[in-house]
């Protein structure tokens, strides 16, 4: 029965595509158009073959649900190459101009990429990584299936078809201009929907958990997903000019609107890059180390710091701008006392090694997990330092910013999910170990000497810049042109694409040790673990 | 009074002051007396259940 209601929808969906494709305002949405109609004519043919088949015995109860948990996977280390390509090109394209090619204006120059490569990165890679882990977290750490059934699918490929959406939407110019947060209205109306969808099959699956209690993990994943919802739907209010077009109009504007955006754009860190990857620590960590977390006390107090101070954070961005002064202050407060709940939870994961540090010898999956802690507390420690109002007059508007991005990115983000990764990768596909612990080393060592060139470059970049900017000769006027710094930053832009050229050289490393890891890894002994062959 | 106003001000006293206590209270919680035990079971979860949900409250192992 749900399949001919599914067909319905299916068909007006592709009906209503055509529609619009042939309406289309612009390009953008008339591509976008074509791939909601490709999309959804394909989903009703296979729901079409697939109706009144008979459904096989269900063994639902009695295993996870790990198949999405592995498409994740393999998600998740397709887009971080991709987004680390995308990001590797436009570095050297600051360098060297001449990579905007001629032939590719108004599609592959720099700021037609740029939103390309920060949502690849973060909402590609890191929301792949998000869904797979909370999804394999949440099932173990409740002792439950995933709950919603199919939903989980939905929430993946939605999810997908999200990012596909986006990504040939910034190609083509639909964008609305707010910083992590491009994508025009009707993506972000798809993204809603799919994000509702994720929030139920996560609150599902802990509210029949078995557990008394809910792990922490599951604490920073629900309010990573709670939090993410709110922000996306307050930030994206916006309204259409025309339903067969993707411009739209921002709801509230000036100063309201740029509150707003980085009210979201901080939190999107604070609670995405942030929370979420916190809920990987708590559990993978842990699991790899084979010891419980260090303090658990700590790990509650550490929680309810960091929602309750994060949220305010925000109007550190807008020091110095039509932002009144008591807003700025506070966000620059409540980010100078965000210091302590960050490095809370950093001692709290590192001295989860207590009694085990031999293993940052003989274990490079767990030296990578460290290295991300380290650099998630030098970038705690740096981010704080920052939003104060007199260092922010130096380091605002220059490669500074650009530098503390990624070595947080780069160095906690990434690293915890490689980490994530190299665990995981063995337990879903039922093999006894990776295929080569060398190569992780070597993924270890290019990716943190990649960061560490890229973040000092930055540092002396960002630092130059800023003091170049406010330099005055005696009589007061400004001694640099902005083009003056431009060219004084090359070697540094240099320097910085290389780093990028290492990190992505890594990852490349890793795709092909996990890939080698499911062909040619010795499989786990069958009887040991009679539920890991499971129903998917 | 108007909306800003009436909003600010209730958010620099009444609000403050809930969300204070909330949060002092979460702290008092999680140090209470006798939290020790259940910290310590809850901290063991990823260590169960590896492979397969549980079949009941009671048959986690």
């Amino acid at each position: 029965m749900l399949n001919y209601i599914k067909l319905i929808a299916l068909g007006l969906v592709t009906l209503l595509a055509m529609i619009a494709a042939s309406y289309a305002r612009d390009l953008a949405y008339q591509v976008h158009a074509i791939i909601i109609m490709a999309v959804s004519a394909g989903l009703f043919l296979w729901t079409l073959r697939n109706t009144d088949e008979p459904v096989p015995a269900s063994v639902l109860e009695t295993s996870y649900m790990d198949g999405v948990v592995r498409y994740g996977v393999i998600a998740t280390a397709f887009w971080g190459v991709v987004g680390f390509l995308a990001g590797t090109f436009i570095a050297f394209q600051l360098a060297f101009p001449v990579l905007n090619f001629d032939w590719a204006q108004g599609y592959m120059n720099f700021g037609r990429l740029r939103p390309l490569h920060t949502s690849a990165v973060i909402f590609a890679f890191g929301g792949n990584a998000l869904i797979a882990t909370s999804f394999y977290v949440v099932q173990r750490t409740s002792a439950a299936r995933l709950w919603g059934g199919n939903l989980g699918w939905f929430v993946f490929w939605g999810y997908n078809l999200f990012i596909v959406l986006a990504a040939t939407g910034y190609l083509l110019g639909a964008t609305q201009s707010k910083e992590y947060a491009e994508p025009e209205w009707y993506v972000d109306l798809w993204l809603t929907i799919v994000w509702l969808a994720y929030l139920a099959v996560f609150l599902g699956t802990i509210i029949k958990r078995k557990e008394p209690h809910i792990y922490v993990a599951n604490w920073f994943f629900l309010s990573f997903i709670i939090t993410v919802a709110m922000l996306h739907v307050f930030n994206n209010l916006s309204i259409p000019v025309s339903i067969f077009g993707s411009k739209s109009v921002q709801v509230f504007a000036g100063v309201q609107d740029a509150m707003v955006q980085w009210w979201y754009g901080h939190n999107a860190v604070g609670f995405f890059l942030t929370a979420g990857f916190l809920g990987m620590m708590y559990y993978f960590v842990p699991k790899q180390a084979e010891r419980p977390v260090f303090s658990y006390k700590l790990s509650i107090i550490h929680f309810w710091a960091l929602i309750f101070l994060y949220i305010w954070a925000g109007p550190h961005h807008l020091h110095y701008t039509a932002l009144p002064d008591w807003a700025s202050t506070l966000g620059m407060v409540f980010s100078v006392v965000l210091w302590m709940p960050s490095w809370g939870g950093m001692i709290n994961g590192l001295m989860t090694l207590s009694g085990a540090w031999d293993k940052l010898r003989t274990d490079p999956v767990i030296r990578m997990m460290v290295i991300s802690l380290g650099f998630y507390g030098m970038s705690t420690f740096e981010g704080p330092m920052m939003s104060i109002r007199a260092v922010n007059s130096l380091s605002h508007y220059t490669d500074w910013t650009i530098g503390h991005v990624h070595s947080g990115a780069l160095g906690w983000n990434g690293m915890i999910t490689f980490g994530a990764l190299y665990f995981l990768v063995p337990k879903l596909w039922n093999r006894e170990r990776l295929y080569s612990l060398s190569m992780v080393s070597w993924h270890f060592w290019l990716a943190t000497i990649g960061i560490i060139l890229y973040a000092a470059s930055m540092w002396v970049t960002g630092i130059m810049e800023g003091l170049m900017w406010r330099e005055v000769d005696a009589n007061g006027f400004l001694v640099n042109s902005f083009a003056d710094t431009v060219s004084a930053k090359f070697p540094m832009y240099v320097v910085r694409a290389l780093g990028g050229v290492m990190y992505v050289t890594g990852a490349l490393i890793m795709c092909y040790n996990l890939w080698m890891t499911v062909k040619r890894s010795p499989a786990k002994d069958a009887a040991a673990s009679p539920a890991a062959v499971a129903a998917e | 009074m108007e909306t800003y106003s009436l909003l600010r001000e209730f958010a620099d006293s009444w609000m403050l002051l809930v969300l204070f206590t909330f949060f002092v209270g979460v702290i008092l919680w999680a140090i209470r007396p006798g939290s020790n035990k259940t910290h310590r079971e809850t901290a063991s979860i990823p260590f169960r259940n590896e492979d397969k949900p549980a079949a009941s409250k009671e048959a986690r192992t």
